[in-house]
């Protein structure tokens, strides 16, 4: 049995799935005073009458860190860095405790200059007399060549609990995201770790031992030992939840897909390109930060159905804002919502009051009521259409670097559209006119975002990169740097990249026949330097890419309106 | 962060193309490049902008060539996308969408003249030239001055603007009495119709940063003060770098990125420059920053100081007096025209070409015509050792009737030679024609 829970802003769900079939569920508000509880309740509910030996594991998407962020309810960290020759970028959002240190190593990895210990001496001297609770390490190119972070780190092992390197973050090259991601790493160690604590703790007095996964941003999971090394991994797993939801709802379809959940304040648009979710091309943003933090891409708009809708210089407006619920479910503003209920698509608990309101602006608008509600309907879909159509142009754009990639301009066009929320299965008629696709929405939604923490399986990406001139190899996602032979070519750095990428799969806890192990993107670029011969540069990307645990069974098949 | 002027970067390394396996024109050209761009976080600058380069047609290629047989035979994609690189950086600037374009794309086009019978100094279409006569009939002609600071004289550019008096065309480069080319003398000037817009700054072995800098500061600015350009494109090759293995010249990231702000180009393009790892992520990274009015102080590379590359007082006499002389032709230009090509009606030059990398040997003759209301049509007869033989014509953009009609005239001719494959560039109306279709 499996048992899944997703924190979201409002509310916290449950669910417990065996045999891929959903067993329970359960739907609390979440108490902002105390996040675990909250958590715990839940738990505490789904597990009534369940064995503890028949669990399997639990997954959470949980907002902990997220929160601790955004409410910066976070430590003091004390960030180094060895910024090297380029940029100046200046990091005025650091905490008050920031050190540079000079030496560099370039983008091979090579050692321009050493680290100067006099320089880490004062450093250390200076943040002992400072509350400094947890340390941010951060080198430019220091993927390439961890060395002098590590140097850093030990140095300072024994005074800081939580140390953050960048290197061990993401094998992507980007220092100021590095930067970046690395802060909020260290900024939120110690609150991820109060939680586990205290989820560990209460779990073992209920006698439950299963695992526990956490859901990341890019719809993969990621085990309590690995999120307690890179707690930052967990922020902003919303969006993925309920992309991982409509995964296991939805049927298969190897096509391109754009997926939409509708909220009652918010609408996110994901897409898949044959069957594939599609990613942020380089990490996920979070309070205005620019991470490495690996994600689904996704757009969210201030447009739901409990939208405010209303009359502004003779034309009619949608929102961003939700003033409050829907007229027809008690609310005082007219919103989407009352206008699928005018239509006969919803009921809501005041159908009559909703329709008044709307009769209301009908006449000063001066259109018939009917006209009024398909038009604020339509409207919807227009902003709907108009943002995906933005958002694969941007997409489209995205930057090639290969003859084959450019000259195949494989563009991004949705074949059909799954979506779910509230609102789904009424608007669903009227989005198929807006985008001209066949529309699915499933039997039930409710508990998307759960289903889709409960299924989502681990994932890992790795990065290698193979240097036989300076025979390393390197891995910065899993902490390899191993000496390879003049031979090393990109056949073998290939199959090791597999067999790296199935192994962490393996110590993730995933069977065998489930790692489904590939390379991303691989080449080799011959290095020819003076007359010393040919070396290679050779770079591979590896993943198990996000998929489910199990599909859901249907208890009834999703539906094309 | 956020970009003081909105720049486009049309990155595109090629990571799938190579003139051969170890030839400096390979994969691996842009790709420590790459990785300094994209470790710098430049993709997070606000005003940054990627762009994909576009593909360039034939019809952009004949624009500015004569290829013999024809360009589908002698470019692969990789030429069509350096050249809808160079489209896509004008695109960009007088598309109105940035300030500023740098083309980061290979291989590169400098040396390729208008004639083309294959790969010159590892170029066989001029890509800058590609995309300005792309964009003068796309956006209107506009006065233009390319300054080429790649360390081999642009032989191919000066050939293709040899005559067009709104192309000024300045070449810094290391002397041709050292290094390949073997051209790029002061004395070449451009053709009847233009000149003294053509430009050489042949320049010292062992020139650093302050002699590129009097250069710029004493002759060049100088001459972009009088020209009044309505555009100017840097040709950024980045040979002249003090760790290039191809040339001897002391050029720093620095140097390159000083030179560039000063310049203030509205678009760049990356030419030639084969330090992969010493030298291109350093300029490259110096010369993104400049143009979008950033910060490049902190770009320097890992060998860099102060002090070691500075020129010796020899090379930097010799660089003044070469700025002066520049300086003076250009002042002197319409009485240096006046005593050449008075009384002439027709003006001939003759030429050997040829192509390195492709192992060809080209002899030509052009001949301009001079007349008193255009830039006048002109010819090129051209044999090469394979047997080869052509007559191109071409009738420039602002051609007046009576050349316009003459270059239809000496095209239509039927009384030369059938071996001879004859190429009709008309700019006036965008056609091109050539005989054995």
């Amino acid at each position: 049995m499996i048992i899944g829970i997703d924190m979201g802003g409002t509310n916290i769900d449950g669910v417990a799935i065996h045999d891929g079939s959903l067993i329970k569920t359960v739907k609390h508000p979440v108490d902002r005073e105390n996040y675990f509880f909250s958590i715990w309740h839940c738990l505490e509910e789904l597990l009534q009458n369940i064995d503890p030996q028949n669990i399997n594991r639990i997954n959470l998407s949980t907002t902990i860190c997220t929160n601790a962020i955004v409410e910066n309810n976070i430590s003091e960290v004390g960030v180094i860095l060895q910024t090297g020759p380029g940029l100046k970028w200046v990091f005025e959002d650091l905490g008050s405790y920031l050190a540079y240190l000079s030496g560099s190593v370039d983008h091979r990895g090579i050692v321009v200059r050493d680290l100067d210990m006099k320089e880490l001496a004062e450093i250390k001297e200076n943040f002992s007399q400072n509350p400094i609770e947890a340390l941010a390490i951060v080198n430019k190119f220091s993927t390439r060549n961890p060395e002098f972070e590590q140097r850093i780190h030990d140095f300072f092992k024994s005074d800081y609990e939580e140390i953050t390197m960048g290197h061990q973050l993401s094998g992507k090259l980007n220092f100021p995201r590095r930067v970046q991601t690395a802060y909020l790493n260290a900024a939120v160690a110690s609150t991820f770790r109060n939680f586990t604590n205290h989820m560990l703790e209460a779990l073992a007095q209920k006698g439950i031992t299963a695992p526990i996964y956490i859901l990341k941003a890019d719809g993969g999971t990621i085990d309590l030992k690995g999120a307690l090394n890179k707690p930052v991994e967990t922020i902003l797993s919303g969006p993925a939840a309920s992309f991982m939801g409509m995964r296991a709802l939805f049927d298969d379809a190897q096509t391109d897909r754009c997926l939409i959940d509708i909220g009652g304040t918010t609408t996110d648009i994901f897409f898949l390109v044959d069957g594939t979710p599609v990613f942020e091309p380089t990490g996920i943003e979070i309070d205005r930060r620019k991470t490495l933090v690996r994600a689904i891409y996704s757009v969210s708009i201030g447009l739901g159905g409990d939208s405010h809708v209303r009359i502004e210089e003779n034309t009619i407006k949608i929102g961003p804002k939700r003033l409050d619920a829907a007229v027809a479910f008690g609310g005082k503003h007219l919103t989407p919502t009352d206008a699928l209920v005018y239509l006969g698509k919803m009921t809501g608990q005041y159908p009559d009051k909703s329709k008044d309101k709307l009769k209301e602006m009908a006449q000063e608008i001066g259109l018939e009521p009917k006209a009024l509600a398909l038009k604020i309907v339509s409207m919807v879909g227009q902003k709907i259409k108009e943002t995906i159509e933005e958002i694969l142009d941007q997409l489209n754009a995205n930057p090639v670097y290969t003859i084959e990639k450019l000259l195949q301009d494989r563009r991004i066009k949705p074949q059909a559209v799954e979506m779910i929320g509230g609102p789904a299965q009424a608007l669903a008629p009227y989005l198929e006119e807006s985008l001209e696709l066949p529309v699915f929405y499933p039997e039930r939604y409710e508990v998307a975002n759960a289903i889709g923490a409960a299924l989502a399986k681990p994932t890992v990406e790795i990065n290698m990169i193979a240097d036989t001139e300076r025979k390393i190899l390197s891995v910065p996602e899993l902490e390899i740097y191993e000496k390879i032979g003049k031979d090393y070519n990109l056949d073998k750095a290939q199959d090791y990249a597999l067999e790296l990428v199935s192994k962490a799969g393996t110590t993730l806890g995933l069977p065998q026949d489930q790692i489904e192990a590939e390379i991303v993107e691989a080449s080799s670029f011959n290095m020819v330097q003076g007359y010393y011969g040919v070396d290679k540069n050779i770079r591979v990307k590896a993943q198990i890419k996000p998929g489910l645990l199990t599909k859901l069974k249907k208890e009834a098949s999703s539906h094309e309106s | 962060m956020k970009a003081k002027n909105t720049l486009g970067l049309i990155l595109f390394p090629a990571f799938d193309w190579a003139i051969s396996p170890t030839h400096p024109e390979r994969e691996e050209r842009l790709l420590y490049t790459q990785d300094q761009i994209l470790e710098e976080g430049i993709e997070d600058i606000d005003g940054i902008h990627f762009f994909n380069p576009g593909i360039a047609t034939t019809k952009d290629i004949n624009r500015v060539h004569f290829c013999y047989p024809d360009p589908e035979t002698l470019l692969t994609e990789s030429h069509f996308i350096a050249a809808g690189g160079m489209k896509r950086a004008f695109d960009a600037v007088l598309g109105g969408e940035t300030d500023k374009s740098f083309a980061l794309v290979r291989p590169p086009g400098h040396h390729a003249q208008r004639v083309v019978y294959g790969d010159r100094g590892f170029c066989i279409i001029n890509i800058e030239a590609v995309g300005l006569e792309y964009a003068r009939k796309k956006y209107g002609d506009r006065r233009v001055t390319i300054v080429d600071t790649d360390c081999h004289h642009g032989d191919g550019t000066e050939d293709i603007y040899w005559n067009d008096p709104d192309t000024l065309f300045i070449s810094f480069h290391q002397d041709g009495r050292t290094l390949y080319p073997g051209t790029g003398y002061m004395e070449e000037l451009g053709g009847p119709g233009a000149y003294g817009y053509n430009i050489n700054i042949p320049l010292p072995p062992n020139t650093g940063d302050e002699g590129f800098q009097y250069v710029l500061e004493n002759t060049v600015m100088p001459i972009l003060e009088d020209f009044q350009p309505d555009l100017i494109i840097n040709s950024a090759g980045q040979d002249n770098h003090y760790t290039d293995p191809l040339t001897n010249m002391n050029f720093s990231a620095q140097g390159y990125a000083a030179l560039n702000h000063r310049l203030n180009p509205d678009i760049a393009v990356l030419e030639g420059g084969y330090s992969i790892q010493g030298a291109l992520p350093y300029v490259n990274t110096g010369i993104v920053l400049a143009m979008a009015g950033l910060d490049y102080s902190g770009v320097y590379e890992p060998d860099y100081h102060l002090g070691k590359w500075k020129q010796t007082d020899r090379v930097t006499s010799q660089v003044q007096d070469i700025a002066r002389r520049v300086l003076e032709n250009w002042k002197n230009k319409e009485a240096l025209a006046e005593k050449k090509f008075k009384g002439k009606k027709t003006v001939q030059r003759q030429r050997q070409v040829y192509y390195d990398t492709a192992g060809i040997m080209e002899g030509q003759i052009q001949e301009f015509k001079v007349c008193p209301d255009c830039p006048g049509v002109n010819m090129v007869h051209s044999k090469n050792d394979r047997g080869a033989q052509i007559l191109g014509i071409t009738i420039p953009r602002n051609a007046c009737a009576a050349c316009e009609k003459e270059g239809y005239h000496i095209f239509e001719d039927k009384s030369s030679s059938s071996k001879q494959k004859k190429y009709l560039q008309d700019l006036l109306n965008d056609r091109y024609l050539t005989s054995s279709d």
